[in-house]
């Protein structure tokens, strides 16, 4: 059994940390785990990717595409940049949230405005949250990564992960 | 003993820790910043770790340390090899007392280089031994096996990397650190005074002991025969590409598996290829392993049908070497907007950008590497050319001569951030006070090396340690350097109104002229804070949409169903750079 899950998001929202605390989990369970990350430019509004990997043997830290089985999307178009990275039949998890990168904020392209019916249409499992409606109401808008991983661990059916 | 996850870097500073390293430097660089970073924040107590000025610099600290008895480690990011090459050489030919290890983090893609370069080559260069690691678990074992090898064989080790390796994670097993005595300086002028007559010694002695050490690597256990359930195809491999290999071919195939990859060992390859049906060499850019495995006499499948250029991958290695078909990919009507890296709201580099913008047409601008790199982007193009550190201000004299040449009366700027003035700045202000060049030099102090991720530099006042620090005073720099205060401003650069007088004062000026742009990087802990609850307010009665605002590409100002607001507030630090750009004076500030 290997299992590549995939998270996606804006520098900030906080992909990285919650990569770090599943990857944790998945260790305490036994697995093999790698797990990938590029650094640089993610405190700059950049997109963030980080890749996580598990079973009982595991080789190379990344994922191809159409290799996901399930990809988090942090900011609503960035499920559409994950999108092609999808297992045939995988499950995409979206927040959303929309953050305008800058040519948009600026008037210089639009941003999408049909990104939910347009995932509904091309993928079977696709999973919509407001992730931060959620944290307020759990009472601290920042634990918006925290509800996506509750999401995303509900999905991978582990047994035993605290 | 305890499994940690860890990345690379984390696992070669533990590693370093485990074999007993004394000493450990490095200049920042990605991907290899965090290996330092880990040392001084988990083994201060038993690593002495430093930053240096620049790559040379930490080299040679390193080369001190090792010449005197420790083990030492000096890590770069692979471009930071190419100015550390000139001592890397040279103790190729001394050798070491203590171990030297050298690491260099490459960056095949450039995710975060100016270019892309194999540093394997610089290792039968230089004549180095050299070590390669293709996941966490290998890095920490490797570095102590570097420290090893270094001593046995009286050289220093080229440990190499790349991106994938420094910040994949995965699992490693600890061990206890093994002590290690400092050895005993003894002077040995012959070995290390390496003047003509003891340097062609030292080159005869290098290539007997590099002879001695190919036949060690034939039996290293770092390179080791994998065998599959078949030996139709042999794979001969190094580094990363060894996972996306066995990914791919699993144990359908047979592997060299390669560690110690300098000098690479003949015999071994050599047994090896005889015993397939079919060589495959998987590696990353450069033809090494290739080259050597035809100067054998085996044919081989490699660059002929795998890329030279960027990473390789699974998916790259299974296209390029097995029929089987790609994954189906789902694919969207609509495409992702792109999402490029910006200047962060509250960056001091905006004011600089946003003023040097306005007297484009009378100067042409050569830019370095940092986060003001990030100038170059829309709506700035803040620059025409950015080389490798420093060349920002030795590229300008240069480059005024040939304009002057052509009657192109536009003033060259150079620009580069406080650490890179450090790095190699220096040097270039010498060179245009000595030669009395015709040019402008902007010196953007926010008083951190920030691209990196914020790491000291001799102009911030604490170590990487976190031990107080005397501070460099680069104007104290400036003036020695015979900059007298006439051809010198140091401004706020998000006070336009000075900005704009200074870089006015730099064209009309003969002969060098220096500005100091002095303000902190807006993501420093202790200046963020004086932020919290401060913000800017745009007044939507007296904004007249004229955008004014949004061309200073500032992440926290943005237009939305036709109106312009400031969307973040958390980001927004009430520099106060989009109130000056407003003509109508619709944007005031909250919180003061």
């Amino acid at each position: 059994m290997r299992k590549n899950i995939l998270l996606i998001g804006v520098g900030g929202q906080g992909t990285i940390l919650t990569s770090k605390i599943l990857t944790a989990g998945l260790v305490e369970l036994g697995f093999d785990v790698k797990m990938s990350e590029i650094h640089g430019m993610s405190q700059r509004g950049g997109s963030v990717t980080t890749q996580i990997r598990y079973g009982e043997k595991i080789y190379s830290p990344n994922i191809g595409e159409g290799e996901a089985d399930i990809i988090v999307a942090f900011e609503r178009s960035e499920a559409l940049r994950g999108l092609p990275f999808l297992k045939q039949g995988g499950t995409i998890i979206v927040n959303e949230r929309e953050i305008y990168p800058l040519p948009v904020m600026t008037g210089a392209i639009a941003y999408p405005d049909n990104i939910i019916e347009n995932l509904q249409k091309t993928v079977g499992n696709v999973l919509f949250l407001e992730a931060d409606r959620i944290a307020t109401e759990l009472g601290n808008i920042r634990a918006q990564n925290i509800v996506l991983l509750g999401a995303l661990v509900a999905f991978l059916s582990l047994d035993g992960i605290d | 003993m305890k499994i940690e996850i860890m990345t690379g870097n984390e696992a070669i500073a533990r590693g370093a820790y485990e074999a007993s390293c004394h000493l450990a430097s490095a200049y920042p660089g990605t991907p290899s910043t965090e290996i330092l970073e880990n040392i001084a924040a988990h083994y201060a107590d038993d690593i002495n770790s430093r930053w240096a000025s620049n790559e040379k610099t930490a080299l040679e600290i390193a080369a001190g340390a090792s010449i005197g008895g420790m083990r030492a480690l000096a890590v770069m990011k692979h471009v930071g090899v190419n100015v550390a090459a000139d001592p890397m050489f040279t103790m190729g030919m001394t050798g070491v007392e203590g171990g030297l290890v050298i690491v260099s983090a490459d960056d095949p893609a450039c995710h975060s280089s100016q270019n892309e370069q194999d540093n394997r080559l610089y290792a039968p260069h230089a004549k180095l031994a050299m070590v390669e690691a293709s996941d966490s678990q290998e890095c920490k074992d490797y570095i102590k096996a570097a420290f090893e090898i270094s001593e046995m064989f009286d050289v220093p080790v080229l440990f190499r990397m790349t991106t994938r390796v420094c910040h994949a994670k995965s699992l490693v097993q600890l061990s206890d650190r093994q002590e290690v005595a400092v050895r005993k300086y003894e002077g040995k002028p012959p070995k290390y005074s390496m003047l003509p007559v003891n340097a062609r010694v030292r080159h005869a002695k290098r290539e007997e002991l590099l002879a001695e050490l190919e036949e060690y690597a034939c039996t290293s256990p770092l390179n080791r025969i994998e065998w599959g359930k078949s030996k139709k195809i042999g794979i001969v491999t190094s580094g990363i590409s060894y996972q996306y290999a066995r990914d791919v071919f699993g144990d359908e195939a047979s592997y060299l598996k390669l560690g110690l990859t300098h000098p690479l060992p003949s015999k071994l390859i050599r047994a090896f290829c005889q015993d397939v049906e079919t060589v495959y060499v998987i590696e990353e850019n450069e033809p090494y392993l290739e080259t050597k495995v035809r100067a054998l006499g085996f044919s081989c499948i490699g660059k002929d049908k795998l890329p030279l250029l960027g990473e390789l991958s699974t998916s790259i290695v299974r296209k390029a070497l097995t029929d089987r078909p790609d994954p189906v990919v789902y694919e969207s009507e609509i495409a992702a907007p792109p999402r490029p890296p910006v200047l962060c709201a509250g960056c001091p580099h905006r004011g600089y950008f946003n003023a040097l913008r306005k007297r484009k047409r009378d100067i042409v601008a050569v830019g370095d590497i940092g986060c003001y790199a990030l100038g170059i982007n829309e709506p700035f193009v803040g620059f025409d050319i950015s080389l490798c550190m420093g060349a920002g201000f030795t590229v300008p004299i240069g480059l005024a001569e040939a304009l002057k040449k052509q009657g192109d009366p536009r003033k060259v700027f150079g620009m580069l951030g406080d650490s890179t003035f450090f790095h190699s700045g220096m040097t270039g202000l010498v060179d245009v006070v000595h030669s009395n060049a015709n040019v402008v030099l902007c010196i953007l102090d926010n008083d951190i090396t920030a691209m990196t991720g914020h790491q000291a530099n001799p102009g911030t006042a604490v170590s990487l340690t976190g031990e107080p620090a005397r501070v460099i005073s680069i104007e104290a720099i400036v003036r020695a350097s015979g900059i007298d205060d006439d051809r010198l401003r140091i401004v706020d650069p998000i006070d336009q109104a000075a900005m704009d007088d200074a870089i006015d004062a730099g064209i009309k000026a003969e002969g060098p002229f220096v500005i100091i742009t002095r303000y902190p990087c807006a993501l420093i802990k202790e200046v963020a804070r004086t932020f919290v609850g401060k913000y800017c307010v745009i007044d939507q009665d007296k904004c007249t949409r004229c955008k004014s605002c949004l061309r200073i590409a500032c992440p926290a100002i943005a237009l939305k169903d036709g109106v312009i607001r400031i969307v973040d507030r958390q980001a927004c630090t009430a520099c106060g750079l989009c109130m000056q750009v407003c003509k109508f004076g619709a944007i005031s500030k909250v919180g003061e």
